[in-house]
């Protein structure tokens, strides 16, 4: 499972918005810019750092490529449409430690569990208020369950 | 019961401040009702016919005496006067006020409840046996792991935004009295030849427009992994679950469109990946947690003969009181289906009454049954009479438990927007033909009517013994007729007898049916339900339409 931003957890994520100014990060390093590929292309075999995810595809098509890959988007056309979850875990469970971001109709009340399942940029079509956004983060002091993010579910807690 | 530590109540009281948060988000207009619905959703807020209506969550329908007073304070303060109890073991009330929401729910919080995930496309209140550690035919309690499931569900990260909702049923013994086979996963606790503890899983089961009895997918799985393993479930349906089409969303559609062996194997190549996670909750937390259910302190000295002279109470016994594991208890079953009454329904007084009662003579436990009735599972055998007679003075003690006018019946026209009929005054007016004869329905033996007023099937009729279906017949209101379901152990779906009938055409239908069974049943103890299955549907046709 991929603990890579666990500081950015676990401390006092500022989600400082970058100079796109609808896309919200929480990660260090310099975003990456150049063509994003549809998931399709980049089987293709293009030299892609960056794919697409649509719902209806396969997270896991992704996973003997994961070592090339910079940065991975995972679009919700629709909020409703919660494949994209799935798709996040899966690519965090198989190790990979790039950007995932969530795009599209991203709402402020999903970012706490996309951060849970690993998500950790944010495009959404319609712009969050940060303040919000950070009050989302911060609301849940325990979860029930692990997740990509690698929080101790209240069981480790209870049983220290 | 289990009681909250810090953590169960620190995760509440937060869920509690996000969502009168959302609420004031919607009330300024940031976000549209679009946006806003399935947020109040998964605070089991559904806008209905008149009002708001808000279904509380009961997990495994087990509550306390305390939890119980606050359901009547609840229906006093911001309701009127009365709840109504619902076939997935929670409690709705109809006529709540949405500036009045965020009170209740800090009411609410404050006896360890809630209303999260009664509604919405995410995983539902977890339901279980009504006589879960009484019943003397049970391997084990099951809401230990009721509760394991409700933590683990409770805002899963990946599995809020699901096709359609999803409901798991958990039992320990092989008398099904949760349905289990008619729910999206269904767990049964069993032992292996080794002796080891786990589960039986079914998946896919429901009722609604497309009725399926639910497939085995696995066998055994530890009891110990069975989390892991709903989470490759669930993973299963999240990524492949239809979202086309809101009526193939289940998860049933999923099993059927793969196939029992195709979706077992995606499963189990899922679990593979998921095992070793650390996903389950380790042997401590199931301890800690089965130790919270362990027996009430038992009076060992308790008498086991019970006095029957009294024949109304005789009667009541008989129908209402069942078996309990320990010598000197019973289990007794509170009927909310009382003449002319709303089935499911209880007033604020008779709520305080049961909640008394509960404290009094049963260990501060009340259970709220698929059926629409409560139980107190843990009655001393000497007690049962100063019961009876405190529950008849709240009509509360109608001897009718599994009867012909023991009804389930979905809310209907009279207060829900799907329906396409009414079901509550057809319950009404089956049972008023029977309601003054308890001898006459004793002898009559086991019949479950269940009534929906729409196809969505809230009243189970597809698994009724007889299931009468509301349908929209050219703007007038018919209902169609189907005989041979359960959603016991013996689950099967029932089946349509012939064209669909009028309001006075289907009562007497109903009628028709029964003085048919009275005479061609090959001894007093066949049920009806197996006359049916002997004889098979023409001569129930004949009797009804010939």
């Amino acid at each position: 499972m991929d603990n890579q931003d666990q500081s950015a957890v676990a401390g006092a994520p500022s989600p400082a918005l970058d100079d796109t100014p609808a896309l919200l990060r929480f990660r260090d390093d310099a975003p990456f810019e150049s063509p994003i590929a549809p998931l399709a292309d980049f089987l293709g075999g293009g030299n892609f750092a960056a794919v697409r995810v649509d719902p209806g595809e396969n997270a896991r098509d992704l996973i003997p490529h994961l070592g090339r890959l910079k940065l991975i988007e995972v679009a919700f056309p629709k909020f409703r449409d919660g494949r994209g979850y799935s798709s996040a875990n899966i690519l965090r469970e198989a190790g990979f430690t790039g950007e995932i971001r969530a795009v599209g109709d991203v709402l402020v009340d999903q970012i706490g569990f996309m951060r849970r399942v690993g998500f950790d940029s944010f495009a959404p079509d319609a712009p969050l208020d940060p303040g919000v956004v950070q009050a989302t983060l911060d609301r849940y002091p325990y979860v029930y369950m692990k997740s990509a993010d690698g929080k101790t579910p209240v069981w480790a807690l209870r049983h220290g | 019961m289990y009681r909250y530590d810090q953590y169960d109540q620190a995760i509440v009281d937060a869920r509690v401040a996000e969502f009168k948060e959302q609420v004031g988000r919607r009330l300024r207009n940031e976000i549209t009702e679009d946006q806003f619905k399935p947020l109040r959703l998964m605070n089991g807020l559904y806008l209905q016919l008149h009002a708001y209506m808000l279904r509380v969550a009961i997990p495994y329908g087990t509550l306390s005496g305390t939890q119980m007073r606050m359901l009547a304070h609840i229906a006093r303060k911001y309701d009127r006067d009365y709840g109504h109890f619902t076939t997935r073991q929670n409690i709705q009330y109809n006529w709540i006020k949405l500036e009045q929401f965020s009170d209740l729910l800090d009411d609410l919080s404050k006896v360890e409840m809630h209303a999260f995930q009664t509604s919405g496309n995410c995983i539902r209140n977890i339901s279980s046996d009504q006589f879960a550690g009484a019943a003397a035919d049970e391997l084990a309690d099951p809401r230990p792991y009721a509760e394991l499931l409700r933590q683990w569900s409770t805002l899963h990260p990946e599995f809020s935004f699901l096709p359609r909702k999803f409901k798991i049923a958990v039992i320990a013994s092989d008398t099904d009295r949760a349905a289990i086979q008619l729910h999206d996963i269904g767990l049964q606790l069993r032992k292996n030849d080794a002796g080891d503890l786990g589960f039986r899983v079914y998946v896919g089961g429901g009722m609604g427009r497309t009725p399926i009895i639910g497939k085995i997918v696995r066998d055994f799985i530890p009891v110990g992994q069975f989390l892991s393993y709903s989470e490759g479930i669930l993973r299963v349906y999240n990524r492949y679950g239809r979202r086309d089409n809101i009526y193939k969303a289940r998860i049933k559609i999923l099993v059927t469109e793969l196939g029992i062996e195709e979706f077992t194997r995606q499963v189990e190549a899922e679990w593979a990946q998921l095992e070793p996670l650390g996903l389950d909750a380790p042997q401590a937390e199931y301890d800690r947690i089965i130790a919270q259910f362990s027996d009430p302190e038992y009076d060992l000295t308790a008498t086991d003969t019970l006095d029957l002279s009294d024949p109304d109470f005789a009667m009541w016994v008989a129908q209402n009181v069942h078996a309990h594991k320990q010598p000197g208890y019973a289990i007794a079953t509170i009927s909310l289906k009382p003449k002319r009454g709303i089935p499911g329904d209880a007033s604020s007084a008779q709520i305080d009454v049961i909640a008394d009662l509960a404290e009094k003579y049963a260990h501060d436990e009340i259970r709220v049954t698929h059926s629409q009735n409560l139980v107190l599972a843990h009655v001393r055998k000497a007690d049962l009479y100063a019961l009876w007679q405190a529950l008849d003075a709240a009509d509360l003690a109608t001897p009718n438990l599994d009867l012909v006018t023991d009804i389930i019946v979905c809310p209907g026209m009279d207060y829900c927007t799907l329906a396409n009929a009414r079901s509550i005054p057809i319950a009404q007016n089956i049972a008023a033909k029977f309601e003054n004869n308890v001898a006459e329905q004793r002898d009559i033996g086991e019949l479950k009517i269940k009534v929906s007023g729409c196809i969505n099937g809230c009243g189970h009729h597809h698994a009724g013994h007889i299931g009468i279906l509301g349908v929209d017949k050219k703007g007038e209101e018919a209902y169609q007729l189907l005989l041979g379901g359960s959603g016991a152990e013996d689950a099967s779906l029932a089946k349509i007898l012939g064209p669909g009938l009028d309001e006075n055409g289907i009562v007497a239908a109903v009628d028709k049916l029964i003085a048919f069974y009275r005479t061609a049943r090959s001894a007093p103890e066949e049920r009806f339900l197996d006359t049916y299955r002997r004889l098979g549907p023409a001569p129930f046709k004949e009797a009804v339409y010939g």
